[in-house]
């Protein structure tokens, strides 16, 4: 459902992504691993669309995103590394707004609210400004807006960055859950989330993958330990945004 | 259909964010108490109302109308929400008529709500409705390309006061560039090709005629010319920093 062949980002001089390879197909969640400025959120930008691409494909359900990015983009349900958020906005108005967004209308919109309202556990703030609330509700209402359209793919950046330990344990199990039926393709620098929640995992470096397979598999490589494969190989610096 | 959901959310945000309100009264207040002070509108018995009320509305324009969009896209930039909406299937160019039509609205309803200065030169006397409309076309053409020069100003930082002096700097140069004590400075020392120049990019003279019940095609031109190069440079500027 989501395949990249040969990504490759430029910023002037810089290469943040090169040569970047992977596929994730249904019911399967990828963790994207990489130390801080590896390339993981550059690669998450373009595979949403929202960055271009130096060079390289990106395929999302079939669908090109270079040649049809705009039927491409209702394919995905996307999750910002800052959540970013509409702050003068009730959580109900913010995700009504981006359901008409997604195309949604009347009753199907309704529906989509308050099931994204339901899944996401917002009952209790919905009618609330979004600029009264916490950091972990900010992260759920942005995470509600991305299952809004019910996407066949979500592209989740550090979705349990900033989010106390009951957060995380209840986000990883909606990641568990969402993709049985869907492929999910998340990044994070927590190994823990790997076997926590992951069906397989890559690390990036540096731009490029240096690793690749089940979390199992990963951890045989380190002897045992993901961490270990993790500091092996990685470098200490990334330059990369 | 994207576009007017953009419109909808922000024409909303305008209002709870009180900007809407703030603009309604301090424009509203600033033209009719200019008109009544400085405008001379007793003296002059100016039923037209082209030299008491529509003459100063540029000079509020030019500060007001910046400050409304300063935030367009500023803001989408420092909150990160340019993300979200460069993710959702929607082009940049309907998200940029969306915001621009919401800011443009929230200024005609200003203008529409300086009415009790119409209703009280048709009940002192008999005035040309037809020259007065001319003139409420004329400042609200005049409010949109000091937008679309704020929208793409703001394209280009996420510094909100950074757009707005910048906005108002330009807003300031094509105001002044035009209007009269400029225009015959610049007759007694330079050529006549400078004057004309100056009076065709100035927004003065094209507006000056509409509050005479004159909308030239030329005026027309240059003022949908204006906003469409600048909402167009909008969209390059937006597309440019994802690059």
């Amino acid at each position: 459902m989501i395949e990249v062949k040969g990504l490759r980002k430029q910023f002037g001089q810089k290469v943040a992504v090169d040569n970047l390879s992977f596929s994730v197909q249904k019911g399967e969640v990828l963790g994207f691993l990489g130390p801080n400025g590896a390339g993981k959120s550059t690669t998450m930008r373009m595979v949403t669309g929202f960055l271009p691409v130096t060079a390289g494909e990106i395929e999302i359900c079939g669908i090109s995103m270079i040649g049809s990015p705009t039927e491409a983009k209702r394919k995905i349900g996307y999750l910002p590394e800052s959540a970013p958020l509409y702050n003068d906005m009730t959580v109900q108005g913010f995700l009504k707004f981006c359901a008409s967004m997604q195309g949604l209308k009347g009753t199907a919109r309704a529906t989509a609210v308050d099931e994204a309202i339901e899944t996401c556990f917002l009952e209790s703030v919905a009618s609330q400004s979004i600029d009264t609330l916490s950091k972990g509700y900010r992260h759920r209402t942005c995470l509600a807006q991305s299952l809004l359209h019910n996407p066949e793919v979500l592209v989740l950046d550090e979705p349990t960055d900033g989010l106390d330990p009951n957060q995380k344990f209840e986000v990883r199990k909606l990641i568990k859950r969402l993709g049985k039926d869907r492929a999910i393709l998340f990044s994070t620098h927590i190994l823990e989330e790997v076997s926590a929640a992951c069906t397989r995992a890559v690390i990036v470096d540096q731009g490029s993958i240096v690793a690749d397979g089940t979390p199992d598999e990963l951890e045989k490589q380190g002897g045992g330990s993901l961490s270990e494969l993790f500091r092996k190989v990685t470098s200490q610096e990334s330059p990369a945004a | 259909m994207n576009t007017w959901t953009i419109f909808k959310r922000e024409l909303t945000s305008y209002f709870t964010q009180l900007t809407a309100y703030a603009v309604i009264v301090i424009f509203g207040l600033l033209s009719v108490g200019l008109a009544f002070t400085f405008g001379s509108f007793w003296r002059y018995e100016d039923a037209s109302l082209s030299y008491s009320f529509f003459w100063w509305h540029p000079l509020l324009l030019m500060i007001l109308a910046p400050a409304v969009t300063m935030r367009l896209w500023s803001d989408e930039h420092r909150t990160g929400t340019i993300e979200l909406l460069g993710t959702m299937p929607v082009s940049m160019g309907s998200a940029i008529l969306g915001k621009f039509f919401a800011s443009a609205f929230v200024w005609l309803l200003a203008l529409a709500l300086t009415f009790p200065i119409v209703v009280s030169v048709n009940w002192l006397g008999d005035p040309d409705n037809w020259t007065i409309f001319s003139g409420y076309l004329g400042s609200f053409i005049v409010c949109c390309t000091f937008l679309a020069i704020s929208s793409l100003v703001s394209a280009f930082t996420r510094d909100q006061v950074v757009a707005l002096i910048v906005s108002v700097a330009i807003c300031f140069i094509l105001t002044f560039c035009g209007i009269d004590p400029v225009i015959n400075e610049v007759r007694r020392s330079g050529s006549a090709e400078t004057v004309n120049l100056l009076s065709t990019l100035g927004v003065y003279s094209h507006f000056l005629d509409a509050t005479r019940g004159l909308i030239r095609l030329p005026s027309l031109i240059y003022f949908i010319g204006l906003i469409s190069v600048c909402l167009v440079g909008t969209n390059l500027v937006l597309k440019s920093q994802r690059a």
